[in-house]
């Protein structure tokens, strides 16, 4: 499986999160590397050096844009300039797809900057699905939505989060972005079998997927994408695999970063993965 | 309860500063019992109660935030010492939580609220204001739009009625002391960056309690600064008094004969001297790219720029 409708048919293989503190190594060895993602928001500015450091990046490499502040489930509606700023970059970057949360964030133009999980009830499908119709068809590229990790569950749920991000792409008629850390930080927070969730996600609307590493605490587990990927999220990460066949993956490491070449050798660890699925297509994708 | 309650009853509790011990209060602004409302809307599970797990949220949040100010503001934290810091960065964010997608922003009323906060910092506030005004003038300068300056022949055959404009990263910055060497000393090179996962708070913010730093001596002086950027890195120029006034003029978008006459007013320049002055300012100006034509709106850019009156 090339791909799918909802990241433009893209085989893109494994790829890891662009973050400043490789520039130095990226620009001198010119790595090989199937893709990166960035955070859009590193560089909805005007001009300067985020800019020209992504054009730099841009001339040699396909980058896919990642969000983290559309929150697509806050009730009240999105910034106009947030839109306007986010469809220059998509312009600029010519990303295939584009990511964010599913999960809001701000409320009356206050801004948590924390991706605030939502309660599973109907009335949250049906707004959470008009705001990425709304942002879709604004950006004029396929938007992907993404599950989070979350600490607190909701009395008013009328639904697991699985069934509700189903609703929702399901309404919207939009791809996945499957974070399978994610899915076992929520698992063990909230007490249910990560594998229930990934059996039960749509298969054919995963268009990207996100592998991280996190943090375990004495009562539960944190997202701080400052660890390798444990053996646990590598097995959710295969049955994902299994189901959904060779997809664009991603490893997110965010604190306490270490060398490039230590985070892509723990990104390419996904390779191992994919050459059992269709091994012909991984080639194809580096 | 709905949507729409549940994300401002969560927010409340969110932005709500935390304890000393870095916990969640027990009461909100209210007065209610905070376990008390987050058992209206959250369930527990078998090692986390509702209060402990809206905790969790509280908590991120103002690691995050003052993760992300304190590395806009290395120079004011080391001049004011990272308890005072940390304490007037909590009653700002209070004040003025974020109204932007971006933490970018979040700095963006850090200045003129200081001013009006000397309680916050103690006996080096106007230092500390003016500190903040460069750290906040190198966040612009850094990412601000650039436009194509005037070339020394365009500029040289301006007239008198010649509306102009300022290059938009030209951040000019009216200091009660001269506080740029001391910045540029304490500025840190690192530049935060967006992620989704949350700020270590000791990591991000250093040890606990580092008192202010031993300041060289500094002499309250007025001074004119200017921040802009050239080849991606942002430098520090000073300015003649009537310099910076002649720019402000131009950034308020009068013409260049009534901001040359604004830059002279109350000057002890000899009129005499004054043209060849002007000349050479727009010289240099030009060199540097800083004066440009108005936009096709006709408005000037940056039009808000803060500094201290004299």
């Amino acid at each position: 499986m090339p791909g799918n409708r909802f990241n433009a048919y893209q085989n893109h293989g494994v790829g890891i999160g662009l973050r400043i503190p490789h520039y130095d190594h990226i620009f001198s060895r010119k790595p090989v590397v199937d893709w990166f993602e960035i955070i859009s928001e590193n560089y909805m500015v005007d001009a300067g050096r985020p800019l020209a450091m992504l054009d730099r990046i841009l001339e040699r490499y396909r980058v896919v844009q990642h969000g983290v502040s559309m929150y697509f489930g806050s009730v009240t509606a999105p910034d106009p300039e947030h839109l306007r700023r986010l469809k220059q970059l998509v312009r600029r970057t010519k990303t295939p797809w584009l990511s964010d949360h599913l999960c809001w964030g701000s409320v009356d133009g206050t801004y948590t900057h924390d991706l605030l999980p939502l309660p599973y009830t109907w009335e949250a499908v049906h707004r959470t699905a008009e705001r990425v119709r709304m942002v879709q068809d604004y950006l004029e590229i396929p938007v992907i939505v993404e599950n989070v990790s979350s600490y607190a569950a909701f009395t008013a749920s009328e639904m697991t989060e699985w069934e509700f991000l189903t609703e929702v792409v399901e309404r919207v008629d939009c791809g996945i972005l499957l974070d399978v850390n994610n899915i076992y930080v929520s698992a063990m927070n909230h007490e249910f079998n990560p594998l229930d969730y990934v059996n039960a996600v749509p298969a054919h609307r995963v268009a990207q997927i996100h592998i991280a590493g996190h943090s375990r605490y004495e009562k539960y587990i944190l997202d701080t994408h400052d660890h390798p990927v444990i053996d646990s999220v590598w097995d959710l990460y295969a049955r994902a695999i299994e189901r959904c066949g060779p997809t664009p993956t991603l490893l997110e490491w965010d604190d306490h970063i270490p060398s490039f070449d230590e985070v892509h050798a723990e990104a390419l660890k996904a390779n191992r993965y994919l050459h059992q699925q269709a091994p012909e297509l991984v080639e194809a994708a580096s | 309860m709905n949507l729409e309650a549940i994300q401002r009853e969560m927010a409340a509790a969110v932005l709500q500063p935390l304890t000393a011990g870095e916990g969640m209060r027990e009461h909100d602004a209210d007065g209610r019992s905070v376990a008390d409302v987050a058992a209206s809307f959250i369930a527990p599970n078998s090692q986390l109660n509702a209060f402990e797990r809206l905790e969790i949220y509280n908590r991120q949040y103002w690691f995050r935030v003052l993760g992300a100010l304190a590395e806009d503001f290395p120079a004011l934290r080391a001049v004011v010492g990272s308890a005072r810091f940390e304490a007037l960065s909590v009653a700002y964010l209070t004040a003025h939580p974020s109204r932007s997608f971006t933490l970018r922003n979040l700095g963006a009323k850090l200045v003129a609220w200081l001013g009006a906060h000397p309680e916050f910092v103690g006996r080096r506030h106007a230092l500390a204001v003016d500190v903040a005004r460069i750290e906040w003038a190198f966040i612009e300068s850094f990412d601000s739009a650039d436009r194509t300056p005037l070339t020394l022949l365009q500029v040289a055959a301006l007239g008198a009625d010649s509306p102009l404009a300022l290059q938009p990263h030209l951040q000019l910055m009216a200091l009660r002391y001269p506080a740029d060497n001391l910045v540029l000393s304490l500025h840190k090179s690192e530049k935060r960056q967006v992620s989704e996962a949350g700020h270590e708070h000791q990591d991000d913010c250093g040890e606990a309690d580092e008192a202010p730093v031993e300041l060289p001596s500094l002499r309250r002086r007025a001074t004119w600064l200017a921040a802009h950027r050239v080849d991606l890195s942002v430098y520090y120029r000073r300015l003649e008094r009537e310099e910076f006034l002649t720019l402000s003029a131009i950034r308020a978008g009068r013409p260049l004969a009534d901001a040359i006459e604004a830059g002279f007013a109350e000057s002890r320049t000899l009129e005499s001297r004054r043209a060849a002055r002007v000349q050479n300012w727009f010289s240099n100006w030009s060199q540097l790219g800083w004066i440009c034509a108005l936009d096709s709106s006709g408005s000037a850019q940056n039009a808000s720029e803060a500094g201290a009156q004299f």
